[in-house]
């Protein structure tokens, strides 16, 4: 087992936090963005955002020589006060949510041919919650792809990204929440062993806006999210939740930004994820970024992760970036350990056999996480996908 | 008949500098019925025996036999001990984030039982037995000891000996960190379980307060990896009154 913990915190006002003044290389700030593909540089693999990710695996799509030859199928099942378009690049309500900040995401964005958008109206709450099922392109295929989320004021709903199939696909999804909308997000990638994914997630808030943006990856060959939140105006709340199972020769990262430019506005992230098997490896980078001008900001980052065989690697990396003193509060945490013998210990000397006693502690890992998920169907589905990959291993 | 046979049992703590010897041959045979307290300093290796009979990684055994009902519970995986019948009530009873304490009860009566005991007669079984401790039903959705007070968690040891009825039970230093009501209570429970079952029990305590509530049929002194005395009651009314300092050279108090 290898594991890094680096933490770099900028300067950290919450008792019990550190006060360690080693900054980051870089403010966060300064990372560079576009909606142009030409104008990133094409990465080696050594920049401080690509230096976790196996290149080679990208199978193109960072050096522009993945050519989109498939298409990413968009399945629909919605409430019927949501309204589903599917829109031509042209459309002046796109790229509203965030602006591409790597190569990747900038090559979707030149690349996509439509776009799918879903609005719910402003004070509309819909009936149910809407499912976008995305299927890949298949086996050695390539697809590009864009997504729009977006709440009018006052609106509220549920909304289920579902991916799975195979081939390699990159894209950008907006989650555009209006001022005081309530907009709950799960995104799942349960894609097939072959796939390869790589998104970058623009959640934009609103005036007294709330966002619950959960991730859960299982499934593909190399899946990297980055989901980057902002606030419009004050009063916003954001949950970035993540659930990841990383098995044997897996890739899973996910790389979270947090934008606080105004005052008034909370964030907390919660990332939990187990990993099996040799070569399984996951990334977790929270960034999060005080603004001088973000007063009475209130954030807190938690990674964990749970190692439950030899030959597993977890990279952990939160940064926090304060420019003002004048917080409610800010704090992370990152931990990454094997299981615990003493639980194990315990658990067994109840009765309870080691297979059994391992699944129990790794249930009750997840269980924090799965019981904020408030779509039952996914909820049941993802406690039966983590039973699954504990049958898997034996563990 | 149950019984307990601990045979020159020697065993080592491991930790990252070397294994380091901690019982020195321990012999005790302890009877189905029969209450042995042990009592001893801090040091001496009380918890180790705990530990070593129940078969905690930590400590390794190097050589000695422990039998119950003649089977060596030292070839045996934990699991397996604890549904052979032997019960071991923490010191530091663990906390395990995310797992409800119903869920854990009923798996581990399940295992220990060998069949899932039907719904309606467990609820209410787990229902009375906690209303005995006074244990507040919100208790059973909570994570397992996560956030719980001393007092709380010896509580759940208590209430999971009266659940899982083992044949033996070793209780470790069960009566730390207990208030008086408390003390009284968790010692009710233990006599409660006495009175309705056969077992053996090993009640492993620094200080003589909870022998008030408890009565030893046999008092055993513990001292550097070894029992070095043993009496009736009136042992531990002797060590009371005079402390471990003829064991250890030093006035340690056995009386708070």
């Amino acid at each position: 087992m290898t594991v890094t913990e680096d933490n770099n915190v900028a300067s950290a006002m919450r008792e019990g936090a550190g006060d360690t003044l080693t900054g980051p290389a870089t403010s966060r700030a300064e990372r560079f963005t576009s909606y142009d593909v030409e104008a990133f540089e094409v990465p080696g693999g050594r920049e401080e955002n690509w230096r976790f990710t196996p290149m080679k695996r990208l199978r193109g799509l960072h050096d522009g020589s993945a050519v989109a030859k498939g298409e990413v199928k968009v399945e629909t099942e919605v409430a019927p006060e949501a309204v589903v378009e599917t829109v031509g690049r042209e459309d002046s309500r796109l790229g509203v949510a965030g602006v591409p900040s790597d190569r990747i995401a900038a090559q979707a964005y030149s690349s996509f041919t439509t776009a799918t958008v879903l609005t719910v109206p402003k004070e509309t709450k819909t009936s149910g919650p809407n499912v976008l099922r995305l299927t890949g392109p298949g086996v050695g295929n390539t697809a590009y792809g864009h997504l729009q989320v977006r709440l009018e004021q006052f609106a509220e709903a549920v909304v289920v990204l579902d991916h799975q199939g195979s081939g390699t696909y990159a894209d950008n999804v907006e989650f555009v929440v209006g001022d005081s909308a309530k907009l709950t997000v799960v995104a799942v990638q349960d894609w097939a062993d072959d796939a390869v994914h790589v998104s970058e997630q623009h959640l934009k808030l609103g005036r007294d806006a709330t966002l619950k943006h959960t991730v859960v990856t299982l499934g593909g060959d190399l899946v990297r999210i980055s989901p980057t939140a902002t606030f419009g105006d004050k009063g916003g709340d954001v949950e970035l939740l993540g659930l990841y199972f990383a098995d044997a020769g897996q890739h899973q990262e996910h790389r979270l930004f947090v934008d606080h430019a105004v005052a008034n506005c909370k964030s907390n992230v919660m990332y939990k994820g187990a990993l099996q098997g040799s070569s399984a490896h996951s990334v977790w980078i929270g960034d999060v970024l005080i603004r001088a001008a973000a007063e009475a900001t209130d954030t807190y980052e938690l990674n964990r992760n749970l190692v439950l065989t030899e030959g597993a690697r977890a990279d952990s990396v939160p940064n926090l970036e304060i420019e003002t003193g004048e917080i409610e509060g800010a704090g992370h945490a990152s931990a990454t350990g094997r299981f615990d013998d003493e639980q194990l210990f315990y658990l067994q000397s109840r009765g309870i056999v080691e297979e059994q006693a391992r699944r129990l502690v790794v249930r009750g890992f997840f269980h924090e996480i799965l019981m904020k998920i408030d779509v039952p169907e996914v909820r049941e589905r993802l406690e039966a996908a983590i039973e699954a990959e504990l049958e898997a291993v034996g563990a | 008949m149950a019984s307990l046979e601990i045979k020159d049992l020697h065993a080592d703590v491991v930790t990252d500098e070397g294994n380091k010897e901690i019982l020195k041959g321990v012999n005790l045979t302890v009877n189905a019925g029969e209450i042995h307290a042990i009592m001893g300093p801090n040091g001496s290796g009380k918890s180790t025996l705990s530990y070593a009979v129940a078969g905690h990684p930590k400590y390794e055994v190097t050589s000695g036999e422990v039998l119950l009902d003649g089977e060596n519970v030292l070839e045996m995986s934990v699991d397996e001990r604890a549904r052979a019948g032997l019960f071991l009530a923490m010191q530091y009873p663990v906390e395990v984030p995310g797992v409800s304490m119903s869920n854990f009860l009923r798996t581990a009566a399940t295992s220990v039982r060998g069949e899932a005991p039907k719904l309606r007669h467990w609820v209410k079984e787990v229902k009375e037995e906690m209303g005995k401790l006074d244990i507040s039903a919100e208790f059973a959705e909570r994570s397992v000891n996560e956030g719980f007070s001393g007092g709380e968690k010896k509580r759940h040891e208590i209430l999971q000996l009266s659940l899982l009825k083992p044949k033996f039970a070793i209780l470790d230093e069960t009566d730390s960190g207990l208030d008086v009501d408390a003390l009284r209570v968790v010692s009710q429970g233990v006599n409660d379980f006495k009175a309705t079952s056969d077992a053996g029990i090993m009640l492993i305590t620094h200080y003589t307060r909870i022998l008030k509530h408890i009565t030893p049929d046999v008092v055993h002194v513990f001292s550097e990896g070894k029992i070095v005395e043993s009496g009736g009651r009136e042992l531990a009314d002797e060590l009371e009154e005079n402390g471990y300092i003829k064991y250890t050279g030093k006035g340690e108090p056995a009386s708070v």
